[in-house]
């Protein structure tokens, strides 16, 4: 298990101030001027030597990101815009960070500005996310106060941090859509490139990182990348906030080394499997847009990006959803489409039609109202849309579908069978004799 | 898609205009953005204007942020009916908006949802007493407290059907409810108390500066104390051990190599294979190619993928760049590693 030294963060389950006073004992905003005065080479450094994967689903490195970003303005200022956008499903990380140690998040935003040539940044929280808004709002007005952030603050550095909010679009949580909607348009995802790097919020550089990749950069400065790099497995190193929940004792958020096998994240912080590991039905690692892994290849499996690829699912967001055998695996998967279909933007064809079409199929088959032919042309659709978008929408949409064809076909071709067996609900009219 | 349309003529009202302290709130709202981006405060004036009307959003209340703005009133509405946050039509006194995606749903999700039609009808339609109006959503990102709902501005977590029932009572009767976990969990903490984050030198501010140790040592090591005091303990070593330290010029000392060339043409062999010299090449041009063309590379693989918490394409066909090991100096323009497909 994670020691207790080795957690970012320290505040996670809000048992204590998230003020900045408070804050600052549990070592926020220590060494922050020291660290900009290192310079923007030896952060980036610092960052790439980490080995940090990006948080927000796609892992992709994060010091990498912050180095495309051009080296001689031209002119156009720089943003640094933070994905707070948290909709994926089992997903509620960035929540408690936001509303419990947000200050980690507001100095790694300096932090990351600063490497990035950055004098503004906007964290864009999900509009439901209200009291996580006002408890982040708060904490940005206290480091105004104290100088930390600001046209004129102890760093030396110009820096205005804003907090925008969106009004309930998963679409937004892509981060072209989510520059579309920071400028105040329907979140519609562009086509790349041009890249944010190059061209993204108000046509000017932008990178956009997810909350939890950038609170943990001043951790990761003052401990060192190499601090960071021993925690974790190699190519997936570090600490990760897991959201386990569903059919566990007791679902919560932990935060725990990447890598952690499966079994021993929910024995050792979530009160073990309800019902005990053998009613394990499946689990779905990443959040609902990865897919389903069944019990016995995931029940020992390490939770990290490329083992959890090589099972064919991903570690997305590390949000733990786990299903035991009481669980109607087909109607979840036809809950999980029904949300796509819901959430899709509507600029692509395959994705506004598909996954309705998609959701329409499934809740049939959910019943057993189909054809078996029709499983394998639901496999078929799904591949038409995946990677026939501009955004990841399409594929996310078609994977948690795929998982399920994958493993649980019989289950639903049984379902069929029982229908068909059953062709009238209603009791056989008898001749009166 | 979210098939939404605006509320029926009959109940819109004629006008609306933002009051005296909403319209200063939105003028701060305003000042956020650069100059002539003013479009960027739509959703938080239309949010406003939806609270101020009491939950939903008229058309009267669209146009006047439109015209707040500068934008054509299309543009406006096209974003009110986009985004699920904006009610369209009338709701109840309580807009109870519960979460039905897998996460709750197999956690009892469902028995609400029946609990709520029972008691109130079909979702979207308000109460007779005017009290309450409900309607299933998308996740409310509050997994780990499932089942849960969104009452109003707040978010009621742990939920059973009995309990959700007196929290209806509770606030009909305008009795003071609890926000947040129904069953005394302070956040998302495992039921009954976490067992980490125990350690109280985490809190007391006993670790702050700790981490200044790490460069103090490197100082001392580059630094030029340090190199004083192993110049003195060389000249010392010197004056009884006269004979000076081979350079080992930065080999390791003590093994022989096993295969070169000098020792090939002494077995009679071919000193160079025909192999050592590709090898070599490719060594020596690697590292010389331009830094730009493996970064474009790069991008182009993140073009594939988002932080929409989806998998990329990059970590499905590509492997990340390795992270450099600790105290390996590596140029920050240049990518951590080569990557393929250029």
């Amino acid at each position: 298990m994670l020691a207790d030294r080795d957690r970012i963060f320290t505040n996670l389950y809000g048992l204590h101030s998230p003020g900045l006073e408070a804050a600052r004992r549990r070592g926020a905003w220590d060494g922050t001027k020291f660290f900009l005065g290192k310079g923007i080479d030896w952060i980036i450094e610092e960052m790439k030597s980490s080995g940090l994967r990006g948080r927000g689903g796609a892992g992709f490195p994060t010091g990498l990101k912050w180095s495309f970003m051009p080296k001689q303005s031209d002119g156009r200022p720089h943003y640094l815009v933070v994905n707070a956008d948290e909709s994926e499903q089992g997903t509620c990380n960035d929540r408690e960070i936001m509303r419990h140690d947000p200050h980690l998040l507001i100095e790694g935003c300096m932090i990351a500005s600063f490497a990035m040539r950055a004098h503004a940044c906007y964290i864009y929280v999900r509009g439901e996310y209200i009291a996580e808004r006002i408890a982040l709002q708060r904490a940005v007005d206290e480091a105004y106060a104290a100088r930390l952030i600001g046209k004129d603050n102890i760093h030396g550095y110009p820096f205005d941090l804003y907090v925008h909010h969106g009004a309930g679009a998963y679409i937004c949580g892509e981060e072209t859509a989510l520059l579309e909607s920071l400028e105040g348009k329907k979140g519609m995802p562009r086509l790349k490139p041009p890249f944010p790097a190059n061209m993204g919020l108000y046509g000017c550089p932008t990178t956009v990182n997810n909350v939890e990749s950038i609170a943990v950069a001043g951790t990761i400065l003052r401990r060192g990348g190499a601090w960071f790099a021993g925690l974790g497995t190699k190519n997936n190193t570090g600490t990760k906030l897991f959201c386990v929940s569903g059919h566990v004792n007791k679902p919560c958020n932990v935060e725990e080394e990447i890598g952690i096998p499966v079994r021993e994240l929910i024995d050792r912080h979530c009160g073990g499997m309800r019902g005990g590991w053998d009613n394990l039905l499946c689990s779905i690692p990443g959040g609902s847009s990865v897919p389903l892994v069944p019990a016995e290849q995931i029940i020992d499996a390490p939770m990290d990006f490329d083992t959890l690829r090589n099972l064919k699912s991903g570690l997305g967001t590390a949000a733990v959803i786990v299903l035991d055998k009481s669980t109607d695996i087909v109607r979840a998967i036809a809950r999980i489409s029904y949300f796509y279909k819901h959430e899709s933007c509507g600029q692509c064809t395959p994705c506004r039609e598909g996954t309705g079409w998609m959701w329409r199929v499934l809740s049939r088959m959910a019943e057993g109202r189909a054809q078996k032919r029709e499983i394998d042309m639901l496999l078929e659709v799904t591949t038409q849309i995946e990677g026939h978008t501009i955004c990841a929408l399409g594929d996310a949409a078609a994977w948690p579908i795929q998982g399920l064809i994958r493993h649980f076909r019989g289950e639903i071709e049984k379902r069929i069978d029982l229908y068909s067996n059953n062709p009238h609900s209603e009791p056989v009219l008898m001749a009166a004799e | 898609m979210a098939n939404r349309r605006l509320a029926p003529a009959a109940a819109q009202p004629q006008t609306f205009a933002f009051s005296p302290e909403n319209a200063e709130w939105a003028q701060g709202q305003i000042e956020k953005y650069p100059e002539g981006r003013q479009a960027s405060a739509v959703i938080p004036l239309l949010w406003k204007a939806q609270e101020q009307n009491g939950g939903w959003l008229p058309r009267a209340a669209i146009e006047a942020v439109a015209d707040e703005l500068g934008m054509p009133h299309i543009r406006v509405l096209e974003v009110a009916t986009f985004y699920t946050m904006f009610a369209l039509e009338p709701v109840g006194r309580f807009w109870i908006q519960l979460c039905g995606t897998v996460p709750c749903d197999s956690c009892g999700a469902r028995e609400l949802k029946d609990y709520l039609q029972r008691r109130l009808g079909a979702p979207g339609h308000v109460s007779a007493d005017g009290n309450f109006s409900w309607l299933e959503v998308e996740c409310l990102g509050a997994c780990c407290n499932a089942p849960m709902a969104q009452i109003n501005q707040d978010y009621y977590e742990d939920l059973t059907p009995d309990l959700l029932g007196t929290l209806m009572d509770d606030l009909a009767a305008g009795r003071p409810v609890k926000v947040g976990s129904q069953v005394g969990r302070t956040s998302s903490e495992p039921l009954g108390g976490a067992e980490t984050l125990t350690d109280a030198t985490l809190f007391d501010g006993s670790r702050v500066g700790a981490w200044r140790k790490r460069f103090e040592e490197k100082d001392a090591e580059d630094g030029s104390e340090a190199g004083r005091a192993e110049a003195a303990s060389s000249e010392q070593r010197a004056a009884v051990e006269p004979k000076p330290a081979r350079p080992d010029a930065g080999r390791a000392v003590g093994t022989a190599a096993t295969d070169a060339p000098a020792q090939r043409s002494a077995g009679g062999e071919t000193p160079v294979k025909s192999g050592d010299t590709t090898a070599a090449t490719e060594s020596t041009v690697q590292p010389n190619r331009p830094a730009h063309a493996a970064s474009e590379a790069i991008a182009k693989a993140e073009a594939a993928g988002s932080e929409a918490g989806t998998q990329s394409a990059l970590p499905r066909n590509a492997p990340p760049p390795q992270p450099a090991t600790s105290g390996a100096s590596v140029d920050a323009d240049a990518p951590a590693a080569p990557t393929k497909g250029n």
